[in-house]
């Protein structure tokens, strides 16, 4: 299990330098000088020198990337232009209110989308079912800033009953915090749930279609335990498996949500950035958020051996 | 167990060709109509009672909807005009700006479909059957499955000047791989199939083998995927345009319609509304289309995603 | 003797628009305590939903029993209430099923499935309910059950899920025992103990058996009495043996001519005959690599010598995982030898690239097992056949021509080259993958487990077939099977392969008269109905 455990984290090594290389050629193969692409159209030519100058766009390319990456090793994620400041204290400053959208969203999401996952398998064919699945159509269909201006003018501006817009960090008091939050999740858990109940309804219809399911009632067992005990148990790997891959629906979801709802999270930080060319920032964000999201995939993948005993490395 | 009777005879109700079934299926019916009528809409634009959409207008700012007022046209005359769906901030038609708005969408959506599928396409066939270069590609394709797409696509925005090119340039990239995972996932299962094999052992040259019997294989998944991608391709450029690093704002589209009316939309909703029904109503149109070729064309996914 | 289950005039209809109104139509049948009522037929004749019919878990929506009774000692099960047949199912009546691999749990321990029978249908304390169940594991006879009881169903052979299933299905004693070809995914020694196992143990419990089976060697092996299906109708029904030597209608005639012997047939046989194909020492090993652990080697055959001669046929037998196909796989080079050679009249084409193989391809071919998925089912089948003769530069008229005049010799209507794989069945399908093989003129057919998936009766047929071909062209035919039935009536001489090796290679007859070899004895031993020749020429029945 050790011997797994450690495996599967250095396969991740390559998959995070592959994102590290895009993210270091992406500037640097743009057509044009980059320093001047990073100025912008009104760049002068001694802030595109600046620019150079702090990119280290004059050294040859290989002793860039190596010493790049030695500052991601390090910790380092350099500078922002815009802000003046160390990138790393940036994105500290902003972590709380995303991971609090992110884990708030993620609760909602999984409270709603399982059961409604279920309840559409268990009715395949019905009218839940298909009022299941129209919402899940429609759930990935509306943009979550669309959504989000809709919720937020029927709830907030007309029934008053949250706040229009802003964050509050927990400090300032649990209730406060989650009443910020709770529209801000709940719009952006929409498509997740359309995603994740999807998901469960077609896996569970699938195992309740296996030998073992028709075993199970040939014992005298009930609907009900058939459908908990033999048919969700089996119907978990690619219901966690999905949840994984969503949460880059999420993160890009974040961005847009923290937009709507002017939330001062990383989603922000990011739009702003790319506002202001301000690129380091943007590298270390896209370093950042594919961490996460490489991590979380990797959590998942561990979680495997527990959900399965089938599966062993 | 034998339900052979039971499987044939859901066969002999069974329409005898796939366009019969289309035909069949209500949710090919809808989608497909909606698009069509947003397809005529976007060709149409200048007919559609339309004003120029940039016509700015200091005087009608921020109208409500159903405002009627007289247009001085080039020529000096005055023609009455109704604005259905009110005037922006700056005293622009909304209703034109959501109609030639369409344009946008429905190019954007349509070109990322078909560069990602013919690229992914072409990765796909070539990695699924050359070993030694699957390893390489895999891995490429695994670095950029790990950066989230609409983050990928909002940072490739910062590098160009924004722009109808680049907004589908950004929106492609990040699809790439999901169609190389897909191309290469059918063929290395067609490649075990029997028929595959006869075909290796009559001595079929493997160009052949790949264009006769696996390409074949990956048509009708990837209409199915190329929907999808569409309808994506849709919603990130409409996000693209909203968070103001997509296309320019002077050019409508659906998300520049809402970015700039977000300033206001406490008092004046409309400006959000009606780019955002539309925008909606497309992309379910889309992926409805898309769910209902799904059922018809690639009965296999259907049953796993249901 | 009352009856532990008797079915009357019981019709279970199809969906509208099958081939036909009723899945079964008006089934009579009866079970007694203590006895094994076997039912045969070919796939389609409804055998197991009559089966289904009994436990109430037909398809819901799609089959429904429309008329009849089914009496459960005396008890209506189609007027029974849902509930009252759940509490029915594995007290009453129990049903085990053909693909052991698949019916059990996956992420379900072995005991805790059990264990759920009991916990459903009995007010008993956990450790008594742990006592039965290792008690029942015993009897089953699966090794070491306190240690099984924690297995989870992958640890477990094929074999052993199924005594777990046999486990449950009998651990609160129903009377009656649904076996719906409990035995046909097994191997032949494991079926051969599962086959004892069952009717060990429906003696000791005195239950009566409703036994589904295709093969007539199982029915000569278990069966009290015969019912014998065709079309969801019951067209003979009696004594086994009454029934095995003396089958009074058409359709059960045909069947059981259709069983081929165990004893080899005489076969003529020229000494002198050339070898066209042969191998040394071939072996193919799959190793995995990993990052710090040395590697796993897996050792698909070993040092595998045979030798195939014009106009003889070579037959490969052996259990699934024997290492038959990866050998043929070799030959045909659809995968690489690791090591050894192959030669192909005297050229080594065993470790050739692919460019440097192409002459010789047009000379092996080989046919697959799956009908269905050995036709590309978006070509005409005109096109599947004259794909290879259009590789080596035969113009399509040419080719089509051949084409024609093969599918005559297959059989088939030439007129229906222009037609999809799915309008032809299982057997003609075949027909048509042999007429592309020969398309290429070949020297060595090899037929991969060809007739395996079709029905005994189409078998037969397919089997004289490949017989027919291989003397008009000599060809030398590789044989790969499982059925020591098949081999005996097609090969020339047999390789009995066992865990990747051939442990005996010689003349049919020799190795089936007088096997050297202990394994080749212990498969001899277990093909069922071994000692009941079902050849119907020594009957007085013309």
């Amino acid at each position: 299990m050790l011997y797994f455990l450690i495996r599967r984290i250095l396969a991740t090594i390559p998959v995070l330098g592959m994102v590290a290389l895009f993210v270091f050629f992406m500037l640097r193969l743009t057509p044009g000088d980059p320093a001047a692409i990073l100025a912008g159209e009104n760049g002068e030519p001694h802030q595109i020198e600046g620019i150079r100058e702090a990119l280290g766009l004059n050294k040859p390319i290989l002793t860039q990337l190596t010493i790049w990456l030695g500052n991601i090793l390090q910790g380092d994620l350099g500078e922002s232009f815009f802000f003046n400041k160390k990138v790393t204290e940036l994105i500290a400053m902003r972590v709380e209110a995303t991971l609090s959208l992110a884990i708030v969203t993620l609760i909602i999401t999984l409270a709603v989308a399982i059961p409604l996952g279920v309840l559409a398998a268990y009715k395949h064919g019905s009218w839940i079912d298909r009022l299941v699945m129209g919402f899940s159509v429609l759930g990935f269909s509306v943009p979550v800033f669309v959504l989000g201006y809709f919720l937020i003018f029927i709830l907030s501006v007309q029934l008053k009953w949250f706040p229009v817009q802003g964050y509050k960090e927990l400090a300032d008091g649990f209730w406060t915090f989650l009443h910020h939050l709770i529209l801000p999740s709940l719009t952006l858990s929409v498509i997740y749930i359309a995603l994740i109940a999807r998901m469960t309804r077609a896996s569970v219809i699938e195992v309740l279609n296996e030998d073992y399911i028709r075993t199970a009632y040939a014992k005298g067992l009930s609907n009900k335990v058939v459908l908990m005990r033999h048919a969700l148990r089996n119907a978990a790997v690619p219901i966690v498996t999905i949840t994984g891959i969503g949460i880059a629906l999420l993160i890009g979801g974040v961005v847009v949500t923290e937009s709507v709802f002017n939330i001062p999270g990383l989603g922000r930080l990011t739009v702003d950035a790319v506002l202001g060319r301000d690129y380091p920032t943007i590298q270390a964000l896209i370093l950042v958020f594919s961490l996460v999201y490489v991590f979380i995939n990797l959590l998942i993948d561990l979680s495997y051996t527990l959900l399965d005993p089938r599966i062993r490395y | 167990m034998e339900v052979d009777s039971a499987a044939s005879a859901a066969a002999a109700s069974r329409p005898r060709t796939v366009l019969q079934m289309l035909v069949r299926n209500s949710s090919v019916w809808f989608g497909g109509v909606v698009l069509a009528v947003m397809l005529l809409t976007a060709l149409l634009a200048p007919f559609m009672g339309t004003i120029d959409p940039s016509n700015i207008d200091p005087i009608y700012r921020n109208k409500v909807p159903g405002t009627e007022r007289m247009l001085r046209l080039e020529d000096g005359s005055e023609v009455p005009i109704k604005h259905w769906m009110g005037t922006d901030m700056l005293g622009r038609d909304v209703y034109s700006r959501v109609i030639y708005g369409s344009q946008i969408s429905l190019v954007v959506g349509l070109a990322v479909a078909v560069l990602s599928i013919v690229v992914g396409l072409v990765i796909g066939l070539v990695s699924g059957y050359i070993r030694w270069l699957d390893g390489i590609v895999m891995r490429i394709m695994d670095g950029l499955m790990a950066i989230p797409a609409i983050l990928l696509a909002i940072a490739l925005m910062s590098l160009f000047n924004a722009g109808l090119g680049t907004v589908i340039f950004a929106i492609f990239i990040p699809e790439i791989p999901r169609v190389v995972r897909l191309v290469r996932s059918i063929v290395l299962s067609i490649r075990e199939e029997p028929y595959v094999e006869s075909a290796v052992s009559v001595g079929t040259p493997l160009p052949l083998i790949l264009i006769r019997h696996v390409l074949p294989n990956t048509i009708a998944p990837l209409i199915v995927q190329g929907t999808y991608i569409c309808a994506f391709a849709i919603l990130v450029e409409a996000i693209l345009s909203f968070l103001g690093v997509g296309i320019p704002p002077e050019i409508p589209t659906w998300g520049n319609i809402m970015a700039e009316g977000r300033i206001l939309f406490q008092i004046f909703p409309h400006n959000l509304l009606f780019p955002g029904i539309f925008l909606a109503i497309t992309i379910l149109a889309v992926n409805i289309l898309g769910d209902g070729l799904r059922d018809t064309l690639d009965p296999r996914m259907a049953k796993r995603l249901g | 003797m009352q009856p532990v289950l008797k079915i009357d005039n019981l019709s279970v209809q199809l969906p509208k628009g099958a081939d036909r109104q009723h899945a079964v139509e008006n089934v009579r049948l009866e079970v007694l305590p203590r006895e094994i009522l076997c039912i045969v037929g070919e796939s389609g004749s409804g055998k197991s939903v009559t089966g289904l019919s009994v436990m109430g878990l037909l398809p819901k929506g799609q089959l429904k029993p429309v008329s009849g009774k089914i009496l459960l000692q005396d008890e209506n099960l189609l007027e029974a209430s849902e509930e009252r047949l759940r509490d029915l199912r594995c007290t009453g009546m129990s049903m085990i099923f053909q693909e052991p691999m698949t019916a059990l749990n996956p992420v379900m321990r072995c005991g805790d499935q059990i264990d759920e029978v009991l916990s459903t249908h009995t007010k008993l304390e956990q450790k008594e309910r742990t006592q039965r169940i290792i008690r029942i594991m015993e009897e089953v006879r699966l090794p070491e059950p306190e240690r099984l009881i924690n297995a989870y169903p992958h640890q477990l052979s094929g074999g052993q899920r199924q005594r777990i299933m046999i486990a449950m299905a009998l651990v609160l004693e129903p009377v009656l025992l649904i076996a719906d070809e409990p035995t046909t995914a097994l191997d032949v020694t494991t079926q051969s103990s599962i086959l004892q196992l069952i009717r060990d143990i429906q003696h000791d419990h005195q239950t009566g058996v409703l036994f589904i089976t295709h093969d007539f060697g199982v029915v000569a092996e278990i069966a009290d009495r015969v019912a014998v299906m065709q079309w969801g109708k019951v067209v003979e029904f009696g004594e086994a043996r009454q029934i095995l030597s003396d089958p009074q209608h058409d359709y059960t005639r045909m069947l059981i001519g259709a069983v081929p012997s165990m004893k080899p047939g005489h076969r003529e046989r020229e000494e002198s005959s050339q070898v066209v194909l042969n191998t040394e020492k071939l072996s193919k090993t799959y190793s995995e690599r990993s990052l710090f652990r040395t590697t796993r080697t897996v050792y698909a055959a070993q040092q595998v010598d045979i030798e195939l001669r014009r106009g003889e046929t070579l037959g490969i037998v052996g259990e699934s995982g024997s290492g038959k196909t990866t050998v043929a796989r070799c030959i045909v080079r659809l995968i690489d030898p690791t090591s050894g050679e192959v030669f192909l009249d005297g050229n080594e084409i065993g470790q050739l690239r692919t460019g440097q193989l192409r002459p010789y391809r047009k000379r092996i071919q080989i046919i697959f097992q799956d009908p269905y998925r050995s036709l590309n089912p978006r070509r005409i089948v005109g096109d599947s056949i004259i794909e290879g003769a259009t590789n080596y530069g035969i113009s399509r008229e040419d080719a089509l021509k051949r084409a024609h005049s093969l599918m005559e010799l297959v059989q088939l209507d030439p007129n229906s080259l222009d037609r999809f794989p799915h309008q032809f069945s299982g057997g003609q399908r075949q027909r048509i993958c042999i007429a592309r093989a020969l398309t290429m003129e070949p020297e060595v057919l090899i037929a991969d487990e060809a007739v395996s998936a079709l029905d005994v009766s189409v078998q037969a047929q397919v089997l004289k077939l490949l017989d027919d071909v291989r003397r008009r062209f000599n060809l030398a035919l590789l044989f790969i099977t499982h059925d020591l039935r098949v081999a005996a009536q097609i090969c020339d001489t047999v390789a009995v392969m066992s865990q990747s090796k051939v442990v005996e290679y010689g003349l049919t007859h020799d190795v089936f008269s007088n096997p050297r070899h202990e394994y080749t004895r212990s498969l001899l031993d277990a093909a069922p109905g071994k000692d009941w020749e079902f050849d119907l020429s020594l009957n007085t029945h013309g």
